[in-house]
């Protein structure tokens, strides 16, 4: 932190004054003129609200992927489809169990599996040749949005929420004030989606510590930085390498019953979120897991905030955005060169 | 691959001037014509008169779409097999020259299309798409390797969400339908026939260039810089610019593919750019094969022709016929795995085997030859 800003002081000042016109105008009230200017408060939260949990759930979905990514130099491009068949697994768990909360696990082990199943039986066998191993992603990208396809068909799915996670809650942000009374008016959040930032922050800080605090994580750090040097020192890489992508396949599949709750399930999701996730490891750069958080809410807040504020070209935004890191900073925000 | 492998597509020897002793060999050469391969003229006579074999629908749906869609993909061959750059944005580029030919040209869109006339628009869509593309490969080549499919994939998408949100020049959702090609010479170029051999012509054009490109100097340094990037810079090759002007090249072909897929289908939409047809490309190559130039034409009628009869073998082996994707996404998986190089490689192989001595398990020098 200090290293940065005393590299970049410039850069640190712009950030410094931009961080604090953000902070200002979630917690002011708003004059007259800046209503005038880009409207409503209540807007701009729900706006920066809804940016900040897409971005947890983006983050959900890009952490594996650039775990994966970092350790394996595997470009998972099927890691959307993992993505969307957690999403169906937890649909029906959800629905035939009838708690929303076994869903998770579930899907967590059961594309886990299937992510150990890939890894053995298909990447294994072509180690060391990246460029193969991302168009072996693609064909089963291909394969399973189609046999997705056959068994659930175009339908949108639902998975509905425990009813104590259903409804708003009141947070402590103003909005405005009552004219009559003067009393504040607080802003309400749907509460489920409150629930699931808290737990990607929850699993993002205890990948943090796993993979910073850990003898596990040391393996999988040294492996991310020198993987011939660490299977040279006798590491068992290939356990470390199905541990890690089985992980993050797990992830990907939880991320998709969390999708599943706050949006919906259907084909064409997976592409959606492997594109989200491509744009979120490239902003925040590969194999890094605060990169991915970095990436991952910026790019959340641009869409949201873009499609409130000039909604034709909320998307083209997000790409711009990547363009511009690529312009300045190829191996992305958090990435190392070279 | 070498460059001697190189040398036995056409069996052409370089002539190399400088040296006494080539410039003889120059002199005493074969006519021309005896030294393309017997090959070439088989499969070109039967191309030139193919219009007699077959119907309308097959010389203007599959020979014409195969043509296309070859073109494009060996645009992506072209970076890929040469230059080692997997680039997916080759049909974003056909798409856009496509949407250029809609807007200048004449559509049934009166609104947007300004509808100047060909020999404006068809250059102006060419450049732009040649812009796009060379801007494209300027990011690109900043990132090596599989960064460059996850770039290119972003940069694709991002153009189809654009073309499908941008009401003013692009005409959003719906795109642009009734492109016609001009009636040049008093020829309705959307029949059979005449589309038949506007897009051969092409094809054709196209795979000369790009074959010759392979051997000419730049082609060389390009597969140099894809072998061993720095020891080219170390010789003093600009590698940067070598990869970017083989994006620009490549950006050529697509664009005069992009533009032949617009007068074949007389419509273009942010569809026509989309993720599929992207990721179509890629596979078309790669069954084909990004060892030669053949190998994208050949990846390309296999494509089309599961495409079109896709149905009726699905429907014979007792499922639906909508699980072409999964057919499709099969035989890629199974080129994939088997034999990395795509069909051509499959070939390659087993005619190395067929010239192996049986006994001594040698293989006999190849004398080149075969496409």
């Amino acid at each position: 932190m200090t290293a940065f800003i005393d590299r970049h002081p410039v850069w640190s000042f712009v950030i410094f004054i931009l961080v604090a016109v953000l902070i200002w105008m979630v917690f002011a009230i708003w004059p007259d003129w800046l209503t005038g200017l880009i409207g409503r408060k209540k807007i701009f939260l729900n706006a920066i609200f809804n940016g900040v949990t897409l971005g947890g759930l983006y983050f959900l979905v890009a952490s594996g992927f650039t775990l994966i990514f970092g350790l394996m130099r595997n470009v998972n491009l099927a890691h959307g489809s993992l993505y969307l068949l957690g999403g169906y697994i937890g649909y029906i768990v959800a629905n035939y169990t009838g708690y929303w909360l076994i869903a998770f696990p579930v899907a967590f082990i059961v594309v886990g599996a299937f992510g150990i199943l890939l890894q053995v039986f298909v990447f294994r066998k072509m180690e060391g040749e990246d460029l193969r191993q991302t168009l072996v992603t693609i064909g089963i990208s291909i394969v399973m949005a189609d046999l997705m396809l056959w068994i659930w068909g175009g339908d949108f799915y639902n998975i509905n929420p425990p009813s104590w996670l259903s409804g708003p809650i009141d947070t402590f942000f103003v909005t405005g004030i009552k004219r009559s009374t003067g009393e504040f008016i607080f802003m309400t959040y749907p509460i489920v989606r409150v629930v699931i930032l808290a737990a990607s922050i929850v699993i993002g800080v205890a990948m943090w510590l796993l993979l910073n605090r850990t003898q596990i994580g040391m393996l999988i750090r040294a492996g991310v930085d020198d993987r011939d040097m660490l299977s040279a020192t006798g590491a068992r890489i290939q356990l470390v390498f199905v541990g890690v992508f089985a992980f993050g396949a797990g992830l990907a599949g939880m991320a998709g019953v969390v999708g599943g709750t706050f949006q919906s399930i259907a084909p064409g999701e997976d592409i959606r979120f492997l594109l989200a996730s491509l744009v979120v490891v490239i902003v925040g750069g590969m194999g890094s897991i605060t990169g991915a958080a970095l990436g991952a809410v910026i790019i959340g807040l641009a869409e949201q905030i873009g499609s409130v504020y000039f909604p034709t070209y909320a998307v083209v935004l997000t790409f711009l955005i990547m363009v511009v890191v690529l312009a300045f900073r190829p191996q992305g925000l958090m990435g190392r060169a070279g | 691959m070498t460059v001697a492998a190189q040398n036995d597509l056409g069996g052409r020897p370089e002539p190399r001037s400088g040296t006494s002793a080539a410039a003889g060999t120059v002199a005493v050469l074969a006519p021309w014509y005896e030294r393309v391969p017997g090959a070439y003229w088989i499969v070109g006579f039967l191309l030139l008169i193919m219009p007699l074999l077959a119907s309308d629908f097959t010389l203007f749906q599959i020979f014409g779409w195969t043509f296309i869609l070859g073109m494009i993909a060996l645009s992506l061959m072209l970076l890929a097999g040469y230059g080692g750059m997997v680039s997916l944005v080759q049909m974003t580029v056909a798409t856009l020259a496509g949407y250029m030919i809609a807007i200048f040209g004449t559509s049934a869109i009166t609104g947007i299309s300004l509808g100047w006339p060909w020999w404006i628009t068809i250059p102006l869509a060419l450049i732009i798409a040649m812009i796009f593309g060379t801007a494209v490969g300027a990011l690109a080549v900043r990132t090596e390797g599989i960064y460059t499919i996850m770039i290119t994939l972003a940069i694709a998408s991002a153009f189809f969400y654009f073309t499908r949100q941008n009401y003013v020049i692009f005409n959003g959702f719906s795109g642009f339908n009734g492109v016609l090609p001009p009636k040049l010479f008093g020829v309705d170029w959307r029949s059979a026939k005449a589309f038949y051999y506007l897009t051969l012509f092409w094809a054709a054009v196209s795979y000369f260039v790009v074959l010759y490109i392979s051997r000419a100097p730049f082609g060389l340094a390009l597969q140099g810089v894809r072998d061993n990037p720095r020891r080219m810079a170390a010789l003093g090759f600009n590698v940067f610019a070598h990869r970017v002007a083989a994006y620009a090249f490549a950006a050529l072909i697509a664009g005069i593919a992009g533009i032949l897929l617009t007068w074949q289908s007389a419509q273009v939409s942010p569809g026509t750019g989309g993720i599929g047809p992207v990721i179509d490309i890629l596979v078309i190559t790669v069954i084909g094969g990004t060892r030669r130039p053949v190998g994208p034409f050949i990846g390309a009628f296999i494509y089309v022709i599961l495409k079109t009869f896709a149905i009726d073998i699905l429907i014979s082996m007792g499922l639906s016929g909508d699980r072409f994707q999964l057919l499709i996404g099969i035989s890629f998986l199974l080129i994939v795995f088997f034999s990395p190089d795509g069909i051509l490689g499959l070939w390659d192989r087993w005619n190395e085997n067929r010239r192996r001595d049986p006994l001594t398990g040698q293989a006999v020098v190849r004398e080149g030859g075969e496409t």
